[in-house]
């Protein structure tokens, strides 16, 4: 029995989803008619507006939907895993080693279709690192899972920073702005939102356990769940989606923090509604940020990355500041 | 009858010391149990063996006549629930979310909640002077309101035997009295079974008609209450005399304190 709080949620989720994407096709140096928009879409005139529509701004905002619904997935699932609403590939790690991976098969000259694999190995690989190191006698602590993913993410930065220094100076700009999580070249949506969905979709299924595991493991378990198996299946997804999205735009961070932060705040901590909200939702605020991160200052384009970070800070000090005051 | 829990030779360790040795112990239908022994004896260690969230090293634990290693997690939860001692206010879910989740092990893996299960939940909650609390998040409850909170979602589990770790924590007085009549109508009136870990000699007696008691070397004593409520056995038990008397309204067990009856005579009112 979903309640009609729960619809209401949902259905706040997909109108912004479906706002964002109207305004990032129809918003840019050329503005094209919001009411065009839809035709333009539908039928193919081979007019200009058509060919930015479907060349630019439509591969671009899609790829920054799927972005974004990975990312906030990728985030509640690891919130879960640490029992913390401060979770998110960005801050735990997870994205910076998928990122210099990217980095080292970028430096190695290797072709596109390998960022995705690499980021995969290099966000896995700092998983059980994250995981591996924080694991005391039994348990997991969140406060030290937490803050060994932070060192783990200096470790990346520091790794980058020497792939930096010693990349051909040419490729630098690019490399840069991929890093600070960028959509200017992100114009492959398909792969991105085929895994956004395959996650959502697991995630459907597992989402009652997944409201007991945020209860406590043992409780959980006590409940009839096989934590372990539950537990496994999240890292993996957890690096999957962080994966991807890395592979996609680079280090966007702070939108798995925000996104089902907000969902909770307006009252889905049921996964059954949390996690497609916040698919939504992440992908609404990704493209939202996206289009002003390329009309703001235009002609010139900021990296995405910077406004989610400006957006996220303020939300993981708010968070953290409550947590403690309790 | 198959007893709702059998315990055949299970000998269990925690960091090389040892909980029970061999233990055997039988829960019959309609029986309460009370779990005893001093601070760190390994009562919490062995409720988790009993409900099969640790794995066992020797020794077997049957459940209504079914081996527990053998049991799926669902299949367990829907034989065994557990109240843990200490208490999770997860992500602040609300009072009714979190009851309503006990009905997890009976619904399969994408169903949403029936209105039966709904009404489960509903029921429970007033039993326990829930309903006011409803929709209220977990973040916001004093600590023995999310106690009654925690045994509402034990009691929507539905289970024939539960096992409650130190259920008594954060109840007043009243909370506790009424706390316990609620669990036995629930299970020792209706033929199922009960075991709790208990600091409250008082309570325990009045509460469960058998007694099991970690001596903490590995040594135990299980059996009806009135062969273990002695004053010999239970200064054994906790290493420390406990006096027992007969009063009208049963036996009542006071620990005996080195400096006598304190608040010493006039000193309080001096």
């Amino acid at each position: 029995m979903a309640t009609v709080h729960y619809k209401r949620i949902l259905i706040f989720a997909l109108f912004a989803g479906l706002v964002s994407l109207w305004l990032a096709v129809s918003v840019g140096s050329t503005a094209i008619p919001a009411a065009d928009v839809l035709s333009h879409l539908i039928s193919n005139d081979g007019s200009t507006h058509d060919e930015i529509i479907d060349r630019l701004r439509l591969p671009r905002a899609l790829s920054a939907f799927a972005v974004g619904g990975l990312l906030a997935l990728a985030g509640a699932f690891m919130q879960v895993l640490l029992r913390n609403p401060l979770g998110d590939p960005y801050i735990l790690g997870i994205s910076g080693g998928a990122s210099a991976a990217v980095l080292g098969v970028m430096l190695l000259g290797l072709p596109a279709l390998w960022h995705t694999p690499g980021a995969l190995v290099g966000a896995l690989f700092s998983t059980l690192l994250v995981f591996g190191l924080s694991r005391g006698a039994g348990d997991w602590r969140s406060e030290r899972l937490l803050l060994t993913g932070v060192v783990i993410a200096a470790g990346w930065s520091a790794l980058i920073s020497f792939v930096l220094s010693i990349s051909p100076p040419v490729r630098l700009p690019g490399m840069l702005f991929w890093l600070m999580g960028d959509l200017g070249d992100a114009d492959r949506p398909l792969l991105p939102l085929l895994l956004m969905v395959f996650g959502l979709t697991i995630g459907l299924l597992r989402a009652r356990d997944l409201n007991l595991a945020a209860q406590g493991l043992t409780q959980a378990a006590s409940l009839g769940v096989n934590t372990a198996r539950l537990r496994l299946e999240l890292y993996f997804l957890g690096a999957l989606l962080t994966a991807a999205a890395v592979a996609t735009a680079g280090a966007v961070g702070f939108i798995g923090l925000i996104v089902p932060h907000l969902v909770r705040r307006l009252g889905g901590t049921d996964h059954r509604i949390l996690l497609p909200a916040a698919a939504l939702l992440g992908g609404a605020l990704l493209v939202l940020a996206d289009t002003a991160a390329r009309t703001l200052i235009s002609p010139m384009q900021l990296p995405v990355g910077v406004l989610t970070a400006l957006l996220g800070v303020p939300t993981f000090l708010f968070l953290l500041h409550r947590r403690v005051r309790k | 009858m198959t007893p709702l829990l059998d315990v055949k030779s299970l000998t269990v360790k925690i960091g090389g010391k040892t909980v029970c040795e061999r233990l055997n112990l039988t829960i019959g239908a309609g029986q309460s149990w009370a779990l005893l022994g001093r601070n760190g004896a390994g009562k919490t260690t062995l409720v988790h063996q009993l409900a099969g969230l640790q794995p066992i090293e020797t020794g077997q634990i049957w459940l209504d006549g079914r081996d527990l290693t053998a049991l799926s997690s669902k299949a367990r939860a829907r034989e065994v629930g557990v109240l843990l001692q200490h208490s999770s206010r997860g992500f602040g879910a609300s009072v009714f979310e979190t009851v309503l989740s006990g009905r997890h092990p009976h619904l399969s893996t994408m169903a949403w909640e029936s209105a039966e299960d709904h009404a489960i939940a509903k029921r429970v909650m007033s039993r326990l002077g829930l309903e006011a609390l409803s929709q209220r998040s977990l973040d916001t409850l004093s600590g023995g309101e999310l106690r009654r909170v925690e045994l509402a979602r034990l009691l929507a589990q539905e289970t024939p035997l539960c096992l409650l770790d130190e259920p008594m924590n954060h109840l007043d007085l009243a909370y506790q009295a009424s706390t316990l009549d609620v669990l036995h109508q629930t299970y020792v009136a209706p033929k199922r079974g009960m075991l709790m870990v208990m600091h409250d000699l008082n309570l325990a007696y009045r509460a469960c008609d058998h007694w099991l008691m970690l001596l903490g070397d590995g040594r135990w004593r299980a059996g009806p209450r009135h062969g273990m409520a002695n004053s010999t056995l239970l200064s054994q038990a906790y290493g420390h005399s406990v006096d027992c008397m007969d009063s009208t309204n049963g036996r009542v067990f006071l620990p005996q304190l080195s400096s006598g009856d304190m608040p010493k005579g006039n000193a309080a009112v001096d």
